[in-house]
């Protein structure tokens, strides 16, 4: 008895001691960063990774190509890391591949790290270092919906119609649905997916409601209110899931709209560029501890990861089209080399035969495209908030909060400076990143006009017409 | 054409050519140019019939397709092969210039990298379906003597058998994915844990015909040879190994049998749905790349999956005849 009691004041007496000594390893670390970002020399050389052999998942979408130009080109091996990398059949298997080990990192939807840390879904800390790329999504309808679309549409003098293409000119045809009694079913591929922000963004901005969630009463549905009924699909089902007619039409990344076109199922009816100029999308999630298991295999994959995406936008996209034939493997995104070059050589087509060139469509490097900014962490917390997934009002300090923990700028310097140093990459591919605190300028080039502060996440909130309120509580 | 085959179909004509020729040429005729018409005839409504089927993914692959893409999957492989040769030699490289800077350092060969190719996954699901064959096999034997040895056995078990015989093992998939996770969580595992999942999907499949069939050939055994057993006094142990296997051999394999048949469309099922390494796995990532040379490449697999199938079944029959002590008894 009495030496129970001993083990157990023994083990409170040594609590602060442990806490000590994983704040102490923190420093550690952070000193370790702190050198390699401050001193150029050999002397804060990279260590050898902890762990060598790593599993990546992703799922087949054209802006993987990040990963899979790492391991092709050899990138990942030149930091001796080896890495097998692996399809996966959805964004939630993925998801719980990388939160029970099994997957070492994933090619993530941006929101995924963000609800999986404040909760929403299934709980874990996720945080992501490289953010993956900009835009590279669409929505697309069937034709049948495009038909009754498209007398709404104003046209151009060859007698193209204009774009982009609003919500408004869908709104009739929903009406119409809605009077018939016939649910207006639409897809997007995850609930926290930056297809479902962008779709019900797109559709709000049209006047169409998309729904309200509300967790706090056990309905993660999202149809409270809804004119347009959206569900999951997983982005290679999309088309089949049209051509059978249970939805209408959906919002996906490539090649998967593209693949409508050449089927002749659907029309692509807008971008996601045009919704949102240089959105951020696709980040590359690892769990926070792998991250402080291994320190240096983190840096050495954003390292590798840098350089795959440098090479992907390099000299204009010239290696778009060598990209889009690794691309091609049946082992990566496995579509016909002239689908997924349709999207990624910088033109899109919509109708058939209407191919507009959209030189930013998918940006891997550009723009600071693989900087992870605390801001894109925001505006995907506030569309969280505005369509009722986060139940209740959030201070903005809670959003930086939130953003901080998730979004890891320094891990990326650390990687960046060590790229320089070794002269893998030229000091002046990063000289805009020089002081960046980690906050975009207010940004502009919303399809609806309305601007993005991300330093005021909740006066941002009250700004929509359709959404919840910074105050408002289902 | 048509009638030709009709008139070489009706028996009557059948004895005439009897008649006529000496009888090896009959047999050969008989177990060679009827397959072979019969797989002409298939294959010209195939070729017809695919012409006519227009998907999204573009036509219905035909036989020329298949024999295409035969063609390009070995090549991948061999491609591949070439890839993980340079990627040890460069590995090995890597692994010196470490060592030459840090002499503490242990060099490790880390497995290949790159993807599987078809060979690959016709390889693992083969290993698949015979190691959780056997495990079943190892089970289900011994239950099913013990079963149909003794009757009030038979009655305690049979409810639970009849209960869980006609569930789908797919039905079992999830738990069994979710069980394996909780329960085999070595750091460095002798099997993947994807492995694992699809043998005992395979085993859980396999075993109920096995159980059933055994225990039926055993409780059928001639009671004259169970008398002869009694007259000698026979032990227990030597009456199961001199009376009871032998006897019951035919019931066994047919069991057997039955469930490798079985095992083998469910193993692609699994793998499908797990997307664990295999076949299914194969057809499923082809199904979703949704590529023009998809549908080709998945009929090739379906064809092969057929071939094996059909393989698996020959082996078991031959090793049935070589186990079977009555060399006379027809397998078919």
């Amino acid at each position: 008895m009495e030496t129970q009691i001993k083990t157990t004041k023994l083990i409170k007496a040594m609590k602060p001691l442990t806490s000590a000594m994983s704040k102490m390893k923190t420093m550690i670390v952070a000193t370790g960063l702190i050198a390699t970002s401050i001193s150029f020399g050999a002397s804060a050389e990279l260590g050898y990774p902890e762990k060598e052999e790593l599993k990546f998942g992703f799922i087949k979408l054209t802006d993987m190509a990040p990963i899979a130009v790492a391991y092709e080109n050899g990138y990942f091996e030149d930091e001796g890391l080896y890495v097998t990398i692996e399809a996966q059949a959805n964004w939630k298997v993925l998801l719980d591949g990388v939160i029970d080990g099994r997957l070492d990192g994933a090619h993530m939807l941006a929101g995924q790290p963000i609800a999986a840390t404040i909760g929403y879904g299934t709980k874990a800390e996720i945080i992501t270092p490289f953010s993956m790329d900009l835009n590279g999504n669409a929505i697309t309808v069937s034709n049948e919906i495009w038909e009754q679309m498209k007398p709404n549409i104003p046209k151009m003098a060859d007698g193209r119609p204009v774009h982009p293409i609003k919500a408004d000119a869908l709104k009739p045809v929903v009406e119409k649905y809605i009077d018939a009694g016939k649910p207006f079913n639409m897809g997007m591929v995850f609930p926290v997916s930056t297809h479902n922000y962008e779709l019900r963004y797109w559709l709000a901005a049209g006047g169409i409601h998309p729904g309200f969630y509300a967790p706090h009463k056990g309905d993660t549905s999202g149809k409270i209110d809804a004119q347009a009924l959206l569900s999951v699909t997983p982005p290679p089902q999309m088309p089949s899931t049209l051509e059978a007619g249970t939805i209408y039409g959906y919002c996906v990344g490539e090649p998967w709209n593209q693949q409508a076109v050449f089927k002749g199922i659907g029309v692509p009816v807008v971008t996601d560029y045009e919704i949102w100029k240089d959105n951020p999308e696709k980040v590359f999630g690892i769990t926070k501890e792998f991250s402080e298991k291994y320190p240096n295999t983190t840096i050495r994959l954003t390292r590798a990861l840098i350089r795959a995406a440098m090479w992907l936008d390099e000299n204009n996209n010239a290696n778009r089209p060598a990209a889009v034939k690794i691309l091609s493997q049946s082992n990566y995104v496995g579509a016909d080399y002239e689908v997924i070059a349709n999207s990624m050589t910088g033109t899109f087509e919509y109708e058939k035969g209407d191919k507009r060139a959209v030189p930013d469509f998918n940006v891997f490097f550009r723009y600071n495209a693989t900087y992870p900014y605390y801001s894109d962490a925001i505006w995907y917390l506030t569309q969280m908030r505005r369509w009722g997934q986060i139940s209740e009002q959030k201070s903005d300090a809670w959003y930086a909060d939130v953003a901080k923990k998730v979004y890891r700028p320094d891990i990326y310097m650390a990687a960046v400076k060590s790229l320089i140093a070794d002269k893998l990459v030229p000091a002046s591919e990063f000289s805009s990143l020089k002081g960046e605190d980690g906050y975009r300028s207010p940004q502009t080039h919303f399809i609806d006009n309305i601007v993005y502060d991300g330093t005021k996440p909740n006066e941002y909130i009250d700004k929509f017409d359709i959404g919840l309120k910074a105050k408002d509580k289902l | 054409m048509a009638s030709l085959i009709a008139r070489l179909i009706t028996r009557k004509n059948e004895s005439v050519i009897k008649a006529q020729l000496p009888p090896f040429i009959v047999n050969f005729f008989k177990a060679v140019t009827l397959p072979s018409i019969g797989i002409l005839i298939f294959l010209l409504f195939w070729t017809v019939g695919a012409n006519n089927i227009d998907t999204s993914l573009g036509k219905f692959p035909g036989p020329s397709q298949v024999m295409t893409q035969v063609g390009n999957l070995f090549n991948e492989h061999v491609e591949s092969r070439e890839k993980e040769a340079a990627f040890y030699e460069r590995q090995e490289n890597r692994n010196q210039a470490r060592l030459a800077k840090d002499p503490m350092y242990k060099p490790k060969t880390r497995a290949y990298t790159g993807k599987e190719t078809f060979i690959d996954q016709i390889i693992t699901s083969l290993i698949t379906v015979l190691s959780g064959f056997v495990v079943a096999a190892i089970v289900a034997i011994p239950l099913g003597i013990a079963i149909g040895l003794s009757k009030s056995l038979n009655t305690a078990i049979n409810p639970i058998i009849q209960i869980f015989k006609p569930v789908s093992p797919l039905a079992w998939l999830p738990l069994v994915t979710m069980v394996v996770s909780a329960v085999y969580t070595s750091t460095d595992p002798m099997f993947a844990k994807s492995f694992i999942v699809s043998m005992i999907t395979v085993t859980l499949c396999c075993i109920w015909p096995m159980v059933i069939n055994t225990s039926v050939g055993v409780a059928s055994l001639n009671s004259d040879w169970v008398n002869v057993s009694k007259v000698l006094r026979l032990s227990a142990f030597t009456h199961i190994q001199k009376i009871v296997l032998p006897a019951s051999v035919p019931a066994i394999f047919t069991g057997m049998r039955l469930s490798l048949g079985i095992a083998w469309m469910v193993l692609i099922a699994a793998e499908m749905l797990a997307q664990n390494p295999g076949l299914g796995k194969f057809v499923w990532d082809e199904f979703q790349n949704g590529s023009s040379e998809s549908l080709s490449r998945i009929m090739t697999a379906v064809i092969v999956i057929g071939l094996i199938g059909f393989l698996l079944d020959r082996t078991m029959m031959q090793l049935q005849r070589i186990l079977s002590w009555d060399k006379n008894s027809e397998v078919r």
